[in-house]
């Protein structure tokens, strides 16, 4: 088992993902975690300076559309997949945090 | 010794505006304020899994302009990324912006006379709105929220300053001048009450001589530019405060509270301010073509300083007019357009009823100057009325209040209300002695009385001699004869 | 009902794809009759291999009728006139629950229609079913799937590949002759191959990615599951071209491949991948597959060698380094506020947390943690930075063998199906089964898998055909030639 991810790392990102982990979930990620990023050494231990990344695998740019006004969705379409709605609206749980 | 000289602040800003498209940022749903929540969506802006963004060609074409105004350079490419983070009124959980690679870098403005660096200015969606229910709209008091996501993909310009600003007073010049050249480029509507552009601030304070930066603040919450400049003085005073009591200043965002005038800091959560930047991969690099570049060029208008300067010369209007002018998007062209068309009036008193009733009564009604019931030509008619006699000042003002709110020229309303003013020296002069005798009791107190008592005795006479004019006597004429016949 | 065995050596066969669009459209067969066939084979087949999640039953037929009245009015319905198509169930259709394979969209129902599936539909093609996935696409044996395993149609106990495997397993049950799939990392080609079906990954932005629900936005490409290689080349001519709705769509389109189907591979230059085919643990029966495919291209008159792109044993490794990430991010929008599921919590965060704690699987968590890592402040440069450059590695490696040589050639995947279960305890060992197919992801290109000869345990295999960026037309041809000249028993409806 690799130990290359701590417990404290995985409660981080799991926070930062935004999953409520229980204990046995946490404990396995790290392990698991840690096999697969023992396994991603041969790429970050690569010396790549100097070459470029890539982030599209086609050389596209400009792709551009007219500001024209499209269709939009009816609303009670959209607020009928919503768990939670009033007014018109999305309804959620208070917000605690800043954006 | 006085706190505020033997500190400096350094304060930065961050200006988000609207753009003034038909369509949002990356969808065809319509930028509109005002409509019924979640009716302006699409699964697009919604977020919808499969959906997938395609920019809007209009925002490219309003960042060269903007890159004109203000000499920006323009990379030959930039490119969106995501911003990770999860909030309700962000339908992906991720902002698409840019990070790395802004589509305009290293702009300049010219502050009253001082040069404000601008480090950059990029492109990005805004977010859904939330209502707070509970707990008097608070959100952290309330116990629960309501999201719209109306807004959410109206596509936004921020433009991040250099921290050259030093005071409160120069942040209010930064983004007044900010706002008159993006009003004048037609790309934004730069309404802060509206929330169509919004601006965040960086404060720190240093020792006068000091080169290292304090510990930086970011407020945030500011909708006027009245706010701004309390927000900002606050924040400076709080900090300096802080440095005399010999506290440490905390790196943190705080919000303006404008009902109490004070800041407060906000909770956040741990790592929050990680947020993941990668190079968006639904979108490709935009790479402004020699085309694009040079239909900017060419579609940027007189910027505001010239524009500025040009009246003051042509019109004899002060610079504090032509800035109150300038600052309302349409009003310059319909202002221009009234001086085009007059006659014996002045293009001063053009802009005395541009920039005082005719604002108010756009600032009023929420209606632009090409919508008016009054064209410019009308405006035109009254100030010419006034010049050659027919209408009094206070006339003219009945009259524009009408013509403003029904599709009637001046001269109808003053012909309808039989309103043309009465200059005639003889009628008047008939109308005035009628008015002496029959207050024959104030001729002689008038007469008896001391300079204080023959004031008012004289200002009674006056409106006496006026309401038997029913408000169209010449209110010079009047004066005149009035004087004569109580001998000077 | 008795499938029979489609072979392109006799022309189009009764039950192919083009064989249907042919009868349909002379008037000789009706959509409606065949749609109750496919729809009877599965009420008949199914409940054993569950490659389907959902049967549009209902709107298949009525979708037949029209075919059919438009047939009886003197009208074309296109080159797809009543054939039915199954759907990988990340697809979205509009009013039609689409789940992505996972519980944290159970029930959802699309109020939009994905590019490709209008394309199938204007064409004449009938949507016959949701077919069973990993969830959002993550795996290689359909197990991840949240509403249960695939079975595959060679043999039960076995898995179909993933994660189209129930795409996959529909073709090769004879569910239909036309499935849709996504290949993110080899996700149509390994399970094709596991089933003894055509399956073909476009080059990317070949074909609209509008209304695919997002595994990873820069690897994700739809494509076709067929029995046959003219089959699988009529589906790709009708989803690919340009789609104003997908930033990444090519703008030029893409030229269309069935009239390149019988042009044979004389003169044309084959390289052997090593790398990909001199894998670890690769099965003997695999390498002899290649060898074989090898006399038959060779026989055809093009010349065959060995060619080395060496970084692409670096794929794997810079693969679940950037999937994950963007994973991470295109997963995010599952949070209980707008659809699907939601578990309440006293605040928006806490209920955001559980929603998701609860709605998503063990290989999804896996990767969204993966991917926040590798995206996270003081790792990103180490990890997703750095597997972005191999990316530029392997892309120029690529173009290099490609000036000397049209097309490569490997395995599809190192073995062939496995047991269900087999690998579900060991994340990478299941990674590994998409060695062969991630490197054409991560360098955009196209690549196909056809069924060529079967193992010991009569289990099929698959030989990879892969293809410079819209090298499709040189690619379908040397997939011909290896269809026409597979052992018997290649390929076909399973038993």
């Amino acid at each position: 088992m690799s130990d290359r991810i701590s417990r404290a790392d995985v409660e981080h990102v799991a926070a930062l993902a935004r999953l409520s982990l229980d204990d046995d979930e946490l404990e396995r990620l790290a392990g698991e975690l840690g096999v697969i990023l023992d396994h991603a050494e041969d790429v970050a231990a690569l010396d790549l300076t100097g070459v470029e990344p890539t982030a599209h695998p086609l050389p596209l740019v400009n792709v551009l559309r007219a500001d024209e006004v499209r269709p939009t969705l009816d609303r009670d379409e959209v607020l009928a997949a919503a768990p939670a709605v009033e007014d018109g609206r999305f309804r959620v749980p208070r917000i605690l945090d800043a954006p | 010794m006085n706190d505020a000289v033997r500190y400096e602040p350094v304060i930065g800003l961050e200006v988000h505006c609207e753009l003034a498209t038909t369509t949002k940022l990356f969808c065809g749903c319509p930028n509109e304020f005002g409509s019924e929540p979640n009716t302006n969506v699409c699964p697009i802006c919604l977020g919808l899994p499969g959906s997938l963004p395609v920019l809007n060609e209009r925002v490219v074409e309003f960042a060269l302009r903007f890159a004109h105004a203000l000499q920006f350079d323009v990379p030959e490419r930039s490119i969106f990324a995501r911003k990770n983070y999860f909030y309700p009124d962000m339908p992906k959980d991720y902002q698409v912006s840019q990070y790395e690679h802004p589509i305009l870098a290293d702009g300049v403005i010219d502050v009253d006379g001082t040069v404000v660096r601008i480090e950059r200015a990029h492109l990005e969606e805004d977010t859904g709105k939330t209502l707070h229910m509970g707990g008097g709209g608070r959100i952290h008091d309330a116990e629960y929220s309501l999201v719209d996501y109306n807004r959410a993909g109206v596509p936004l310009m921020e433009i991040v300053s250099r921290p050259d600003i030093t005071s409160a007073e120069q942040a209010r010049g930064y983004v007044s001048e900010l706002r008159a050249v993006l009003a004048a480029l037609g790309v934004s509507d730069v309404k802060m009450e509206e929330g169509s552009m919004r601006v965040d601030a960086n404060v720190s304070v240093r020792l006068v001589g000091v080169e290292e930066l304090g510990t930086k603040v970011e407020v945030k919450n500011m909708n006027s530019l009245r706010s701004l400049g309390r927000a900002i003085d606050h924040e400076i005073e709080r900090q300096i405060a802080m440095c005399e009591a010999g506290e440490r200043i905390a790196q943190e965002t705080r919000h303006w509270d404008e009902d109490d005038g004070v800041t407060h800091g906000m909770r956040s959560k741990e790592g929050s301010s990680d947020y993941r930047y990668f190079p968006e991969p639904d979108l490709v690099p935009v790479a402004p073509t020699d085309a694009q570049r040079a239909l900017a060029r060419d579609s940027v208008p007189e910027l505001p300083a010239a524009h500025r300067a040009r009246l003051m010369g042509e019109w004899g209007i002060t610079e504090a007019d032509a800035r109150v002018l300038l600052d309302v998007s349409g009003l310059p062209g319909y202002a221009e357009a009234a001086v085009l068309a007059l006659g014996a009036g002045s293009a001063k008193d053009i802009v005395n009823w541009c920039t005082g009733d005719v604002l108010a009564h756009l600032n009023e009604t929420g209606l632009s100057p090409e919508v008016l019931p009054l064209a410019p030509d009308g405006l035109a008619e009254l100030v010419d009325l006034v010049a050659d006699g027919t209408l009094s000042r206070g006339l003219a003002k009945d009259v524009l209040g009408e013509a403003l709110r029904e599709p009637k020229r001046p001269k109808q309303i003053v012909e309808e209300r039989g309103l043309a003013q009465e200059s005639d020296e003889g009628a008047l002069a008939t109308v005035l002695d009628e008015v002496l005798v029959a207050n024959a009791e104030a001729v002689d107190a008038y007469r008896a009385g001391d300079d204080k008592k023959r004031k008012k005795t004289r200002g009674f006479l006056m409106g006496e001699a006026m309401k038997a004019t029913r408000g169209s006597g010449n209110p010079q004429t009047l004066n005149r004869l009035l004087d004569e016949r109580l001998g000077g | 009902m008795t499938a029979s065995s489609p072979s392109s050596a006799t022309g189009p066969g009764v039950d192919d794809a083009i064989g249907i669009a042919r009868a349909v459209r002379a008037g000789e067969r009706t959509a409606r009759a065949v749609v109750d066939e496919r729809l009877e084979l599965i009420a008949e087949r199914d409940p054993e291999l569950h490659a389907l999640l959902l049967v549009m039953g209902d709107e298949a037929r009525a979708a037949a009728d029209a075919i059919d009245a438009r047939v009886a009015a003197g009208e074309d319905p296109g080159p797809l006139a009543g054939v039915p198509v199954v759907l990988k169930d990340n697809l979205c259709v509009r009013g039609v629950p689409t789940s992505a394979g996972s519980k944290i969209l159970d029930g959802w129902r699309p109020p939009y229609t994905a590019t490709v599936v209008d394309r199938i539909v204007d064409a004449g093609g009938i949507v016959l079913a949701k077919a069973n996935l990993d969830e959002f696409a993550m795996g290689s044996s359909t197990e991840n799937s949240a509403f249960g395993p695939t079975h595959n149609p060679h043999d039960p106990t076995r898995v179909a590949g993933g994660s189209s495997g129930g795409s996959a397993a529909s073709v090769a049950a004879g569910f239909a002759p036309l499935a849709l799939g996504s290949d993110t990392g080899g996700s149509i080609r390994q399970p094709a191959s596991l089933c003894g079906v055509v399956g073909v990954k476009p080059t990317y932005g070949a074909v609209s990615r509008y209304g695919l629900i997002a595994f990873a936005s820069s690897l994700d490409q739809i494509g076709p599951f067929a029995a046959t290689v003219a089959d699988a080349a009529l589906l790709l001519d009708v989803i690919a071209g340009h789609d104003s709705l997908d930033s990444t769509s090519i703008a030029s389109g893409v030229e269309p491949v069935t009239p390149h189907l019988g042009e044979g591979v004389d003169g044309l230059r084959i390289g052997i991948v090593q790398e990909l085919t001199e894998v670890d643990g690769i099965q003997a029966e695999v390498r002899a597959a290649v060898a074989g495919a090898v006399e038959v291209l060779t026989a055809g008159g093009a010349i065959v060698e060995t060619v080395s792109v060496p970084s692409t044993v670096y794929g794997l490794s810079a693969y679940y380094l950037i999937a994950p990430a963007e994973a991470s991010s295109n997963l995010a929008r599952y949070d209980g506020v707008r659809y699907g599921l939601r578990v309440d919590g006293e605040d928006v965060a806490e209920m955001n947390g559980r929603t998701r704690a609860a709605g998503f699987g063990p290989e999804v968590k896996r990767r969204i943690m993966l991917g926040t890592y590798a995206l996270s402040a003081g790792y990103y440069d180490a990890y997703y930075g750095q597997a972005q450059r191999v990316r530029t590695l392997i892309i120029e490696d690529f173009r290099a063998a490609y000036e000397r040589f049209d097309v490569l050639l490997s395995p599809t995947a190192p073995t062939t199906a496995f047991a269900i279960g087999a690998k579900a305890s060991d994340p990478l060992a299941m990674y590994l089964s998409d060695i062969c197919t991630i490197p054409t992801n991560l360098a955009g290109h196209a690549a196909m898998s056809v069924p060529f000869g079967v193992d010991a345990g009569g289990l099929p295999i698959g030989v990879q055909v892969l293809a410079d960026a819209l090298g499709e037309p040189t690619m379908f041809r040397v997939a011909q030639v290896l269809e026409d000249g597979a052992p018997a028993g290649s390929g076909g409806i399973a038993p």
